[in-house]
C-alpha cells in the first residue's frame, strides 16, 4: 500500500510526480541547457574525428523534422493573403489582403466567435482551477486508499471519445434548458479540462518544497499568511501552466461544442469548420490562423512565465 | 462547531477525499451522467422513442452493414496513428538529443503542433495534400504530375490517409516531447557505461535506452490511442463519407431525422466507450509488465 502514493496510475508517465504533464509545452525549454557536459558519450567523441560532417548530420536531420513539421502552416498562410489561388500557383499570383479584412471586419462573425470562444474557455479555466487546487494537493502531497480508483476515474474522461459524453449529456441538457446555451457548452467542456488540470496540478504540488509551510507555521505565520506567502508563490508558476492547458483543452474543443451548443454557440472551432466545408479558401485559412494565434502567445507567455518561476523557486531554496 | 472543527483537523481521511470532492464531483455527475443518460437510452429506458428495457438498438447495430467496416475503420486509424507516431517520435526525440547547434530554437519549434486545436490541423492538411493542395502543385511545378486527377488521393480514400497524416503531425512532437523528458531525467550515464563495456550502438538502443523509455512511451501511445479512436472532426473534414469512423457514424445516428436511430447513436457512444476504457486498462497492464521484465 505504501507504494500506491509515489506511483503514477500510468507507468513512467513524467504526468504525476514529475510535474512535466505528457505533452507540457515546458517541458522542452526545462533542461535544455543543462546537460551539455554529460552529453558527449565515447562514441560521439569517435565522431568528432570522423569530421564536422558527421557531427552536423543529426542538426540537418532534425531540422528536416521541423520543417516537416511546419510545412502544413504555409499554405494556410499564402492561402489567406492570396486572391484566385489556383492549382498550379505555388505562390499565389494575386497577393491580397481581402480575405483579412473580411475576417477582422467590425462586425464579422469572427469576433462574435471570438467572444463565445473566450468566455467558454475562461470560465471553464476559472471552474476547473478552483476545484483542481485542493485536489491537486491531495493528489500529489497524500498517500491515501483509493488513490488509484481516483486516478482512473480522472484519467477516463480525458480518454473517452468526446462524442459519446456529448450526446448523452446533451438529451439531459434538452430537459434542463442547457442545451444550445453557453453555460451548456461550459458544462460539457468541463468534463475534459477538469481532470486534466486536476492531474496537472497534483503534478505541481508533488514538486512544491511545502515543507516550508511547516517551517512558517513553526514560525509563528497564522494559515492565511502561510497559503498567501508561502504556498501561493511556490505553487502559482506551476499552475498558471495547469490553467493554460484548460483554456486550451476548452479552445480546442470541436465534437461537444457541435452536439451540446447544438449551431447556437458559434466558438472558433464551429466557425472554422463551416468556413473549411464549404466557404471560401482564403477566408478559411484567415479564420484558421486567427484560432491558432491565442493558442501559440499563450504558450510563449506562459514559458516564460514557467521559466522565471522556477528560477525563482531555485532562488529561494 | 468546536467538534466539528476539531474532528476536520483529526482526521487525515476527511480531509483526503473533501479536498478530492468537488472535482469527484464535477466528473461524476457531468461524465457520469452523460454515460449513464446514454447506456439509459441505448437500452429503450426513457427519452424519445422509449420502448421498454431492451437490447434492440445493439442487436440493430450489429446487423447494420456498415457497422463493422466503421469499426475495422476505426481500428486502422486508431492503430496506425499510434504505431506511426510512437516510432517517428521516438526517433525525432534521439536526433533532438543528439543536435549539436540550436537544440533549443529547434526542440522549441518541435513543439510548435501541440497547442493547436485538430480542427486547424485537419484545415492544413486539407489544403497540403488535397488533390489540388501545395504539394500536388510543387509536384505540378517539378514536373511530376499534370494535373490535379494525377495526384494520389489521400484525402476522402478508403485508407483514412490524411486522417493518419494528421494525427501522426499532432502526436509526433507529443511522444517526442515525452521521450526527451525521459532520456533528460536519466542522463546519458547509463549509455557511457555500456559503451565503455562495448556495446555496439545497436546494442546501447535495444538494451540501455529503449527499456529506459518503455515505460513512458507506452503511457503515451495509450494516450494516443484512445485520441485517434475518438477523432470526430478530422475524418468529418478529410475522410471519406462511407465507412464513417464510430465517433461520426454516432452523430450521424444522432443527428438522423429518424429518432428512432437516436437509441443506435447512444450505444455506439456506450460501445466506444467500453471499447477506449478496455484498451486502457489492458494497455496499462501490458505497459506495467512491460517494465517489469524490462527492469529484471
Amino acid at each position: 500500500m505504501s507504494e500506491l502514493g509515489t506511483r503514477p496510475l500510468l507507468p513512467g508517465t513524467p504526468g504525476l510526480n514529475r510535474g512535466g504533464a505528457p505533452g507540457h509545452p515546458a517541458a522542452g525549454h526545462a533542461g535544455s541547457g543543462r546537460s551539455s557536459a554529460v552529453d558527449t558519450t565515447p562514441s560521439d567523441r569517435s565522431t568528432d574525428v570522423e569530421g564536422p560532417a558527421r557531427r552536423l548530420a543529426p542538426t540537418l536531420w532534425a531540422l528536416l523534422v521541423v520543417v516537416l513539421l511546419l510545412l502544413p502552416f504555409l499554405p494556410l498562410v499564402l492561402a489567406s493573403f492570396s486572391r484566385a489561388y489556383f492549382h498550379p500557383q505555388v505562390l499565389p499570383e494575386t497577393w491580397s489582403l481581402r480575405a483579412w479584412a473580411l475576417v477582422l471586419a467590425p462586425g464579422a462573425g469572427t469576433w462574435a466567435a471570438l467572444r463565445d470562444s473566450v468566455v467558454v474557455a475562461l470560465a471553464v479555466t476559472a471552474v476547473s482551477l478552483v476545484v483542481a487546487i485542493p485536489a491537486g494537493r491531495v493528489l500529489g502531497t497524500r498517500r491515501f486508499r483509493g488513490r488509484r480508483a481516483v486516478e482512473v476515474l480522472l484519467l477516463l474522461p480525458v480518454l473517452v471519445p468526446g462524442i459519446a459524453v456529448a450526446i448523452g449529456l446533451h438529451v439531459t441538457f434538452l430537459r434542463l434548458g442547457l442545451a444550445g446555451s453557453l453555460p451548456g457548452v461550459v458544462l460539457v467542456h468541463l468534463v475534459p479540462a477538469t481532470p486534466y488540470v486536476v492531474l496537472l496540478s497534483a503534478g505541481v504540488f508533488a514538486n512544491a518544497d511545502l515543507g516550508l509551510e511547516a517551517q512558517a507555521r513553526t514560525l509563528g505565520a497564522r494559515p492565511w499568511q502561510v497559503a498567501w506567502s508561502v504556498t501561493r508563490p511556490l505553487v502559482a508558476p506551476g499552475l498558471a501552466v495547469a490553467a493554460l492547458f484548460g483554456f486550451l483543452v476548452s479552445w480546442g474543443q470541436y465534437a461537444t461544442t457541435l452536439v451540446v451548443g447544438g449551431g447556437r454557440v458559434v466558438t472558433l472551432p464551429i466557425l472554422l469548420f463551416a468556413s473549411a466545408a464549404g466557404g471560401d479558401v482564403a477566408v478559411t485559412a484567415a479564420t484558421a490562423l486567427v484560432h491558432a494565434a491565442p493558442a501559440l502567445a499563450l504558450l510563449v507567455v506562459t514559458a516564460r512565465v514557467l521559466g522565471r518561476g522556477t528560477a525563482t523557486l531555485g532562488g529561494e531554496r | 462547531m468546536a467538534q466539528a472543527w476539531a474532528w476536520w483537523r483529526r482526521d487525515e481521511r476527511v480531509r483526503t477525499w473533501a479536498g478530492l470532492a468537488p472535482a469527484l464531483l464535477i466528473v461524476a455527475v457531468l461524465f457520469g451522467g452523460a454515460l449513464w443518460s446514454a447506456l439509459r437510452t441505448s437500452l429503450g429506458i426513457g427519452g424519445l422513442g422509449a420502448s421498454g428495457p431492451s437490447l434492440e438498438a445493439y442487436q440493430r447495430l450489429l446487423a447494420d452493414p456498415e457497422f463493422w467496416p466503421s469499426v475495422a475503420l476505426t481500428a486502422h486509424v486508431a492503430v496506425t496513428s499510434t504505431v506511426l507516431s510512437v516510432v517517428l517520435g521516438v526517433a525525432a526525440a534521439l536526433l533532438l538529443r543528439r543536435v549539436t547547434i540550436g537544440r533549443r530554437t529547434l526542440t522549441t519549434l518541435f513543439q510548435f503542433d501541440l497547442p493547436i486545436p485538430h480542427v486547424i490541423g485537419a484545415v492544413a492538411i486539407l489544403l497540403l495534400l488535397g488533390q489540388s493542395g501545395f504539394v500536388s502543385r510543387l509536384t505540378a511545378s517539378l514536373g511530376l504530375t499534370d494535373s490535379p486527377a494525377d495526384f494520389p488521393a489521400l484525402l476522402f480514400d478508403p485508407y483514412a490517409v490524411g486522417v493518419i497524416v494528421q494525427y501522426v503531425w499532432k502526436e509526433v512532437p507529443f511522444v517526442g516531447i515525452v521521450a526527451l523528458s525521459v532520456l533528460r531525467a536519466t542522463g546519458r550515464d547509463l549509455e557511457a557505461a555500456a559503451a565503455t563495456l562495448g556495446a555496439s550502438s545497436w546494442q546501447r538502443f535495444r538494451y540501455v535506452t529503449l527499456p529506459v523509455l518503455l515505460p513512458g512511451v507506452l503511457s503515451t501511445a495509450i494516450i494516443v490511442f484512445a485520441f485517434a479512436f475518438g477523432t470526430f472532426e478530422v475524418p468529418l473534414l478529410l475522410g471519406a463519407s462511407y465507412p464513417a469512423v464510430l465517433p461520426v457514424l454516432a452523430h450521424q445516428r444522432y443527428t438522423d431525422v429518424d429518432l428512432a436511430s437516436r437509441p443506435e447513436a447512444m450505444a455506439l457512444a456506450v460501445l466506444t466507450t467500453l471499447i477506449v476504457v478496455m484498451v486502457v486498462l489492458v494497455g496499462v497492464a501490458l505497459a506495467r509488465r512491460a517494465v517489469r521484465q524490462a527492469g529484471t
